[in-house]
């Protein structure tokens, strides 16, 4: 079953290849995956859907949880949250099927990013089954080109984010063993 | 001579004749973050990119130990980690140095080991175009490390070092690894210690919720037969006086897992032994029987568990883990709660000792009866080790290791039969005595593990008890122990064969002996001779003993190569797949002796 993970993480190098690798050490495969910048410039909010064996989804969050630069690791597939997609698409329109795709985009409240003798580009956004339906009607036009965003989701909880305080390090006290020239050399 | 920082007492504060901020290479920046980390010696093999690193340890206070393999660098950090509780540090160059340490890296993280190991990286201009001896060591590293730096500027160089032994050192420990490349080495920058580290993402649980603890408690006193189920986590955490108190008294039955032996002193009344495959009748009985298992510090691996299905099947489970994601990994307890086997330890047993006057007396009568059933399985089925006349038995050789240790050597091993009748019949009075390869099962772990056992506790009797076959995956170490001139004493349990792979080709594969029989074992006399150690070969019963003791007697590492009889298999063994109470006790039929 689609698992929809929602994450915080430190925007650092090597941040996005530590989450995906406790997936792909299990051999899952990633359905989409979006990353951008929060509020703050150094998190990034991470959505990922991916199809995970129903028992080993706590496991996955909390292996998740475990990452050094995840700040928190949620899994809204149960929780009541907003998901959405966006879908840009190409569709060619003969003269004759002009309208019917103008009629057929504004049903699914699409706009018309660029319209050409050839076409139209058509930009949707909405729940991810929506978008499909989306695309099937449009195919049925003619020949369709397809970019996908894919899930970004929101949670309606508010879950309190726990960060932990800086820490002292041992850097203050120097205590070196008393040495008599070279020892290494 | 052995730098030891504190343990002589012969420890000076060290004034640095520059000011405390100060321009210093990346180099020198690095070895000032060890020094205030407190390490006093660092495993390490050094090449092309940490040739900076290296002119800086030239005539630097810290120690460096030169390895034979970047493998056995990570291998010896961690004996001198399990040896001493500390962070071990080993360092390798780019590409080929990095990639070596992989195998000590993965081990270091099965088993949670604290370490940190540095590795040099090429010119950072030079990154991802397949420079000379360049490898994506961060990449790699990412899945066999618990945290891992690129080092990109010397400004982040200090903070990064500090994170990296407190991530290693705190939490569930485990292996960092910090990436660093020669121009970080190379580049000039003010030094300014570090005084404080932010890792917001990063959380510790240590204290345990009060609620599950009272919970906890309740259930302990309720329980008609509770056993104690302890792993690492309590060495690790440090918990052994708190594991004894609250042992004696729940005055529960108690083993100790590979991991975990020592954590309760092996004569400790309340100890079994160790469970699992080749635990004992008692432990496994014991385990399948209980009404409350208490697993502290335990990961339920399944050499512990059998069929996971079967295992403590009637039992109630509380789990006491540091790190969340053991909960619940493998089997779902009962009752989680998630912190440190010391701290969690320490306050059920205050909340116990409340509640005793008013609960004691419930369960007295099925707590005994529980005893005697425990005993019982005990004298039905003792561990026994089988000592012949005509030859050597491998379990008549780790006796003698146990006779002349007394619970008290470090004993480290490789991966096999020796290691598991080492963990049947060696007794350890202390934690951090025996450290052998546990979740990863490295052969040629033992040498190197030696070395950095040996060089943390000069003041111990080492036993690097070995195979032939992981022995002969680390012969080049022994050029390490010379040149260091550690007295460590190698006792090879030499059955010609790599003696666990045979045992199941013996049992589940028709005795269809493939691949397993070491040929061309080198002459010890002559191998120890060429590296300056003394070496002897026995194979006679009544020499056995005599020979053990001419080797502790020696001042200097011994090399001691012991001719066990080749077809002897480890009992009780839980045929893999199975329920840990269906153990087979002993072999089948007559063993039969192949061509």
């Amino acid at each position: 079953m689609l698992q929809v993970i929602s994450l915080l993480v430190e925007n650092r190098p090597g941040a996005l290849m530590r989450v995906t690798g406790v997936l792909s050490s299990r051999g899952y495969n990633i359905e989409s995956l979006t990353v951008a910048r929060t509020l703050d410039p150094t998190l990034s909010r991470m959505t990922i859907v991916v199809d995970v064996d129903p028992n080993l989804r706590r496991q996955v969050i909390k292996q998740m949880n475990r990452l050094i630069n995840v700040l928190q690791a949620s899994d809204l597939t149960e929780s009541p949250a907003v998901a959405r997609d966006m879908v840009l698409l190409r569709v060619r329109a003969q003269l004759e099927t002009r309208t019917a795709i103008l009629k057929e985009a504004e049903i699914f409240g699409a706009r018309v990013v660029d319209s050409s003798v050839e076409g139209f580009a058509l930009e949707a956004t909405g729940a991810p089954e929506k978008l499909d339906e989306f695309i099937d009607v449009m195919r049925s036009y003619g020949d369709i080109e397809v970019t996908r965003s894919g899930m970004v989701a929101v949670s309606l909880e508010t879950k309190k984010l726990r960060l932990s305080p800086p820490i002292p390090t041992k850097g203050e006290v120097l205590k070196v063993p008393d040495t008599n020239g070279v020892i290494n050399g | 001579m052995y730098l030891s920082r504190d343990r002589q007492g012969a420890v000076t504060t060290y004034e640095r004749a520059v000011p405390m901020s100060n321009l210093m290479s990346g180099a020198k920046m690095l070895l000032e973050c060890l020094v205030r980390e407190g390490v006093d010696c660092i495993f390490g093999y050094p090449g092309g990119v940490t040739l900076p690193l290296y002119d800086a340890l030239y005539d630097h206070p810290l120690r460096h130990v030169l390895v034979r393999h970047e493998q056995n660098a990570a291998f010896a950090a961690e004996g001198y980690a399990r040896a001493t509780g500390r962070v071990g540090v080993c360092c390798a160059t780019s590409g080929p140095g990095s990639t070596n340490l992989v195998t000590g890296l993965v081990n270091a993280m099965m088993d949670s080991i604290p370490l940190v190991a540095l590795t040099g990286q090429v010119h950072s201009k030079l990154i991802g175009s397949d420079a000379f001896q360049e490898a994506d060591t961060f990449g790699i590293s990412r899945s066999c490390t618990k945290h891992n730096y690129l080092v990109k500027s010397i400004n982040d160089l200090p903070g990064i070092i500090h994170e990296a032994f407190y991530i290693a050192a705190t939490g569930r420990p485990g292996p960092v690894l910090v990436d660093i490349p020669k121009d970080v080495f190379q580049a000039q920058g003010h030094y300014a210690p570090v005084s404080s580290i932010h890792l917001p993402g990063y959380k510790v649980y240590t204290e345990g919720h009060t609620g599950q603890i009272r919970r906890a408690a309740q259930m302990i006193w309720e329980a008609q037969r509770p056993f104690v189920y302890a792993g690492g986590g309590i060495i690790s955490s440090g918990a052994s006086e708190e594991l004894r108190q609250f042992v004696e008294f729940v005055d529960a039955p108690t083993v100790c897992t590979l991991m975990g032996l020592g954590a309760l002193p092996s004569r400790h009344p309340n100890f079994i032994s160790m469970p699992g495959m080749h635990g004992s009748y008692a432990a496994n009985m014991g385990m399948s029987h209980c009404d409350l298992l208490i697993a502290l510090g335990v990961r339920f691996d399944d050499r512990v568990t059998g069929r996971l299905s079967a295992f403590a099947a009637h039992a109630k489970v509380i789990h006491v883990d540091i790190d969340p994601a053991e909960i619940g990994k493998n089997r779902v307890p009962d009752l989680p709660i998630v912190g440190d086997a010391r701290r969690v330890l320490g306050k059920i047993v205050k909340v116990l000792q409340k509640l005793a006057p008013a609960e004691a007396p419930r369960n007295a009568a099925p707590r005994k009866a529980w005893w005697r059933q425990i005993r019982a399985w005990q004298q039905e089925h003792p561990l026994l080790p089988a000592v012949s006349s005509s030859e050597i038995k491998p379990q008549h050789l780790v006796t003698e290791i146990d006779r002349i240790s007394n619970g008290r050597a470090v004993v480290t091993s490789d991966v096999g039969q020796h290691q598991m009748w080492a963990c049947q019949f060696i007794r350890f009075d202390e934690p951090r005595l025996w450290i052998s390869s546990g979740g990863l099962g490295s052969m040629g772990f033992g040498l190197p593990a030696a070395v950095g056992a040996q060089l943390a506790r000069p003041d111990k009797l080492v036993f690097a008890l070995v195979g032939d076959g992981g022995f002969q995956m680390s012969i080049p170490e022994l050029a390490t122990i010379a040149s260091q001139g550690l007295p460590i004493k190698i006792v090879i349990m030499n059955n010609g064969y790599l003696g666990m792979v045979r045992q199941w080709q013996e049992l589940f594969y028709n005795n269809r002996l493939s691949g397993v029989e070491l040929e061309c074992f080198p002459d010890v006399e002559k191998l120890g001779a060429a590296y300056g150690i003394p070496g002897r070969v026995i194979q006679r019963p009544e020499e056995l003993s005599p020979a053990l003791n001419a080797a502790v007697r020696e001042p200097g590492p011994y090399l001691l190569s012991v001719k066990v009889s080749p077809f002897e298999n480890v009992y009780p063994m839980v045929p893999s797949g199975a329920a840990v109470s269906e153990m087979v006790l002993g072999p089948p039929q007559p063993v039969a002796v192949p061509k």
